[in-house]
């Protein structure tokens, strides 16, 4: 099996979990020859601070992302739905918080 | 953390052929529209190709600026006076490092390389900010550049964070948090340095007279000289202009200036009540030309450090991807 001979780094999307309880959040990206030390640095260059107590690192390459021209087909179909929404319906005073 | 608030042209002297714009006029109308509705715009957005040079061109010196401002401090670490001062160095070279990387990141989603990128810094095509072409003479430098150099770079920062390019709003949102420890610590190293000897206080005034002038020019050439600055302003890139962000940042630093008890060296300096800004005396243009132009006093020594250091470090980076290439063929043949 080949692997392609690299020039570069290879680039790192990288994940932070700020605190126990909360989801990892995509805060920037990185290159690095490999997952343990695109790990290494993400420690250095986005936790320096106590930004995260847990990090998950995931190659650039590996994302399938939805095409800009497509945002209209996917995402204006569920605009008229509002029905969707709590605020849709009306509920007497009465019946207090639901 | 700093930026010159000027994307000066890499290839001063050259002239650049202009291109008649091919943009398709539908497209074009739509990236003005978003514009103009102080919309944002994503890597994978239609944009311009003047708008993405633009850009590439700016962050990319942006990025240099940070990696290149922490040679004249790094310089000082192992000469900081006190294991306080040191560790508060060693942090603030450190974040700047930090900042250069989240800026090539952002440069590199509009298509550029950071091959690319160093490329164009090491072989001297690249700006970086003018002010780390001048030495760094006594320990006040260190503080004189956090309080005004990296406080010229805040007041720059500040708006860019509202930049219509995600990417790069994204990132000087993250270095603006970080930043004003820079400006804090700084100053406050030098009031200690003004409470002690009077060969000491000498040492703050000395580097007040030969910083404060360079960090004036800093803001780019005055609005009237800027032709640039229109367009950035016109596509969100920038929000406020050189002249308005300089007159800020007197208007900031005078009274900041009194309490440290230094005297800013400029004769004309003085409050203007009609205006309610500070006046200000002329800023030497030509010599921050030369400067940008790589005739600083220190220019070639930073080129050359920077380098070196890229240079031999060559080897961790070869070693570190032969090492994740022997691991990828053995979990290949353990897989086999």
């Amino acid at each position: 099996m080949n692997t392609p001979a690299l020039k570069e780094w290879p680039l790192w999307e990288i994940f932070v979990r700020s605190k126990q309880g909360l989801e990892h959040k995509h805060c920037g990206s990185l290159h690095a020859a490999d997952a343990a030390q695109a790990l290494h640095m993400a420690r250095d260059v986005y936790t320096r601070r106590q930004e995260g107590v847990s990090i998950w690192v995931l190659p650039s390459a590996a994302i399938t992302a939805s095409n800009p021209d497509d945002k209209g087909e996917l995402f204006d179909p569920a605009a008229d739905k509002i029905y969707r929404h709590p605020t849709f319906y009306e509920i007497p005073e009465e019946v207090g918080h639901m | 953390m700093y930026t010159q608030s000027f994307s000066v042209p890499d290839n001063a002297g050259q002239k650049s052929a202009r291109t008649p714009s091919t943009e398709n006029p539908e497209l074009m109308a739509a990236f003005d529209a978003r514009i103009d509705a102080d919309g944002r715009i994503e890597p994978q957005d239609w944009m311009p190709e003047a708008y993405r040079k633009t850009l590439v061109r700016q962050i990319s010196q942006h990025a240099h600026s940070e990696i290149v401002g922490m040679l004249p401090e790094g310089n000082w670490i192992s000469r900081a006076p006190s294991l306080k001062r040191k560790a508060i160095l060693i942090a603030k070279v450190q974040d700047e490092g930090g900042h250069g990387l989240y800026l090539y990141s952002a440069a590199e989603t509009l298509g550029t390389s950071r091959d690319q990128m160093l490329e164009g810094l090491h072989s001297g095509k690249a700006k970086y900010s003018s002010i780390f072409n001048y030495p760094t003479l006594n320990w006040a430098d260190v503080g004189v550049i956090g309080w005004l150099v990296d406080g010229a770079a805040i007041m720059n920062q500040i708006p860019l964070c509202r930049c219509s390019y995600g990417p790069y709003a994204r990132a000087m949102v993250r270095v603006c948090k970080e930043e004003s420890f820079h400006q804090r610590q700084g100053y406050e190293a030098l009031l200690v340095m003004m409470q002690g000897t009077e060969a000491q206080r000498a040492m703050v005034q000395d580097a007040v007279n030969r910083l404060w002038w360079k960090c004036l020019a800093m803001f780019g050439p005055p609005d009237a000289d800027s032709p640039n600055s229109a367009q950035g302003m016109r596509w969100g890139i920038k929000r406020i202009s050189n002249d308005d962000l300089r007159q800020k940042f007197i208007d900031a630093t005078v009274p900041q200036a009194k309490v440290l008890g230094v005297t800013l060296p400029d004769p004309d300096l003085k409050w203007n009540e009609a205006r309610q800004h500070h006046d200000y005396g002329q800023i030497d243009w030509q010599e921050f030309w030369d400067t940008v132009e790589g005739n600083g006093p220190c220019n070639k020594e930073r080129l050359s450090t920077r380098v070196k250091a890229h240079n031999e470090g060559q080897w961790v980076r070869d070693a570190a991807l032969a090492h994740a290439r022997k691991q990828q063929q053995r979990a290949h043949k353990e897989a086999a």
